[in-house]
């Protein structure tokens, strides 16, 4: 007998009995679907984290200070890490060879005002090199200047969302605007860069000279009295120069910070690449355990194809008889009850393609609504998998109940019932 | 064609051994037209069933067609069935959610083979029953099923036709008709057996051979009489 027309045979009996069809494929479409959204919500996270990361340059460096008594990463957490660094570690970093710049940023919530509008927003006081370092582009005026710095002018440059906050659609360029009580003027609007950095948009900020930070809004110092830097972006030639410039800055800051060579440092150095790597391996383990646990919803939806598929060999006893009596062998009902198992959940599988899909659409849907422009991503990959381990499934729920029924004497099976 | 050499078959009912074969010989002929009868319990319907190759003996020796059936596969027993047997039961035996069509290709589906809407409608018009091909055993009358069954019986062209019964749910009209067909099946060559208890229609065949206790005690050819 033709693999087809058994195959034929098969899905004709499932459409003999719908109701009870559908409900067993049922199992297997929320157990897949979920899986399915689970995996695209964990792929879509993953991207996300990637870009996000990806967007803020992957050529650059991170120098922070850090505790070296904390465990982890939280040594590097400020509410463990005492200041360390300072503006002239940053020049000394800037000496390095391959060094394309360096930006110390410092960070901090302030309050804006601008007329009768009051905002919050996240403030970066940094050199000029902070543009490119973060890949910037001007919609208007200018970056601050090295001048600025220089010179502590109370200069602002606003993110594109701070500016339609704060002006609508005013033009901000030379307008007088007070942070946390303070006048200041705006020189100039980046352009958006649409990224989000752990909840807080790209592109809601404003930029100030870090020595105008330091001085005029939070003073914050080294143990030795020195104004302190949050952190150092370096700017790097090239990736092939990534190691031997971690190496120099590691021997730069020793040296300043009088640290031996057997004792740990009060700072650390993180590439973008690890971080990348940090948060795709986190998302990773995070979707894999979801899985798993969806997948138990697997394992439920098996165990009900079995039991029907032992329900109807008993019912269809009568059935096997007289195909064996006019000619079927063992093999031939071996494989019409294993096809009926695998149509089952191969329909079953796809539909819960389709079910996952539409889920994932929509818990993607919803983290936009919440401020997390997530897009989960279902790959091709994710679906040939489903497709396999339904038919896996189906054949590994099948296999025994299809066995029962080959094995089954004509003789008795015909005067069964 | 047939011939049975001191075939026995003993049931095992868990540590109860129950004979119900105790050395039966017998030989049929091909182109016969056989009754085998018996009261219930004489062992006719296994008789039947290791004719029909749906069951091996215990002891003695079987050969249908020159093939001794006790030394054959699981398989090759399945392909005689399927292609030079034919099975008609008193229940009918039909797959009640499918066509009358449907039925009939079933062995069809296991010989393989092409045309088979084809031949299984010719096989439904040699019974009469062509213009019914597309109704669902349960919107047939019992001597029509019985038909349908008769029909799927002889769809491979078999050169045997093993019936149990084949009356014995119908009235007396539908049980004429199905004797007719076959009478009329015999007349073009195949061998018919009939397993029955009644009398009645023993005597329209050609010969009856009586089972009791599981042993053929009488074996007697008929003048053919009458023709229904």
């Amino acid at each position: 007998m033709k693999l087809i027309e058994s195959f034929v045979i098969a899905i004709r009996s499932l459409f003999t009995n719908k109701l009870r069809s559908s409900l067993t494929m049922l199992g297997i479409i929320i157990g897949v679907g979920a899986v399915i959204a689970i995996m695209a919500g964990g792929r879509g996270m993953e991207n996300y984290v990637t870009s996000t990361l990806e967007d803020l340059g992957t050529d650059v460096l991170y120098v922070q200070p850090s505790n070296p008594d904390a465990p982890g990463m939280a040594a590097m957490s400020p509410g463990y890490a005492t200041p360390t660094l300072t503006l002239d570690d940053a020049e000394a970093i800037a000496r390095i060879p391959s060094v394309l710049g360096v930006a110390p940023t410092n960070e901090n919530f302030v309050e804006l005002t601008f007329g009768g509008e009051t905002i919050t927003s996240v403030i970066e006081g940094t050199t000029p090199e902070f543009q490119e370092a973060f890949t910037y582009e001007m919609a208007s005026g200018q970056f601050i200047s090295e001048r600025n710095v220089a010179s502590r002018d109370m200069v602002v440059v606003l993110g594109s969302k701070t500016a339609k906050d704060l002006f609508g659609d005013e033009d901000p360029m030379g307008q007088s605007i007070k942070i946390n009580g303070k006048r200041f003027t705006a020189t100039g609007v980046l352009a958006s860069k649409g990224g989000a950095m752990f909840g807080f948009s790209l592109d809601e900020i404003v930029i100030v000279p870090i020595t105008t930070y330091q001085t005029r809004l939070f003073t914050l110092r080294t143990p030795s009295g020195e104004d302190s830097v949050m952190s150092i972006g370096v700017m790097v030639s090239g990736p092939e120069a990534m190691d031997d410039v971690k190496a120099d800055i590691e021997t730069t800051l020793r040296k300043r910070h009088r640290i031996d060579e057997d004792e740990k440092g009060d700072f650390s150095i993180v590439s973008m690449e690890q971080m990348i790597g940090v948060f795709s391996d986190i998302t990773g383990i995070i979707s894999i355990f979801l899985a798993a646990i969806a997948s138990i919803g697997l394992l439920v939806a098996s165990i009900g194809i079995m039991n029907i598929m032992l329900v109807s060999v008993t019912e269809r006893t009568r059935e096997i008889g007289i195909r064996k009596a006019v000619g079927a062998k063992r093999r031939d009902i071996l494989l019409q009850f294993l096809l009926e198992a695998a149509a089952l959940s191969l329909v079953g599988g796809g539909a819960g393609i389709a079910f996952g899909w539409a889920l994932s659409l929509a818990i993607s849907f919803i983290a936009t609504l919440a401020g997390f422009p997530l897009q989960a991503t279902l790959s091709p990959l994710h679906m040939i998998v489903a497709v396999g381990v339904s038919i896996v499934i189906g054949l590994g729920s099948g296999i025994y109940p299809a066995m029962r029924a080959a094995r089954l004497n004509p003789i008795d099976a015909l005067h069964y019932g | 064609m047939i011939e049975i050499e001191n075939v026995t078959k003993i049931y095992r009912m868990g540590k109860v051994e129950v004979p119900a074969l105790r050395g039966v010989s017998l030989n049929i002929q091909r182109g016969e037209m056989v009754a085998i009868i018996g009261a219930s319990g004489s062992g006719k319907s296994t008789l039947m069933n290791v004719i029909g190759c749906l069951d091996k003996p215990s002891s003695g020796r079987y050969t249908f067609d020159g093939a001794d059936v006790s030394q054959l596969s699981d398989n090759r027993l399945a392909e005689i069935r399927n292609k030079k047997l034919g099975f008609v039961f008193q229940e009918y035996n039909l797959l009640s959610r499918v066509s009358a069509l449907s039925n009939v290709e079933l062995p069809l589906i296991y010989s393989g083979g092409l045309q088979k809407h084809k031949r299984a409608r010719e096989a439904l018009e040699r019974v009469g029953l062509g213009e019914r091909a597309k109704h669902k055993p349960t919107e047939l009358s019992g001597g029509e099923q019985q038909r349908v069954a008769i029909a799927r019986a002889l769809v491979n062209n078999p050169s045997l036709i093993l019936a149990d019964e084949p009356t014995g749910n119908l009235d007396s009209a539908s049980t004429a008709e199905i004797i007719s067909v076959f009478h009329k099946l015999n007349q073009e060559g195949i061998t018919v057996v009939l397993v029955t208890h009644e009398v009645d229609i023993a005597k329209q065949t050609g010969r009856i051979i009586r089972l009791y206790d599981g042993k053929v005690v009488s074996d007697e050819k008929i003048a053919q009489t009458t023709h229904p």
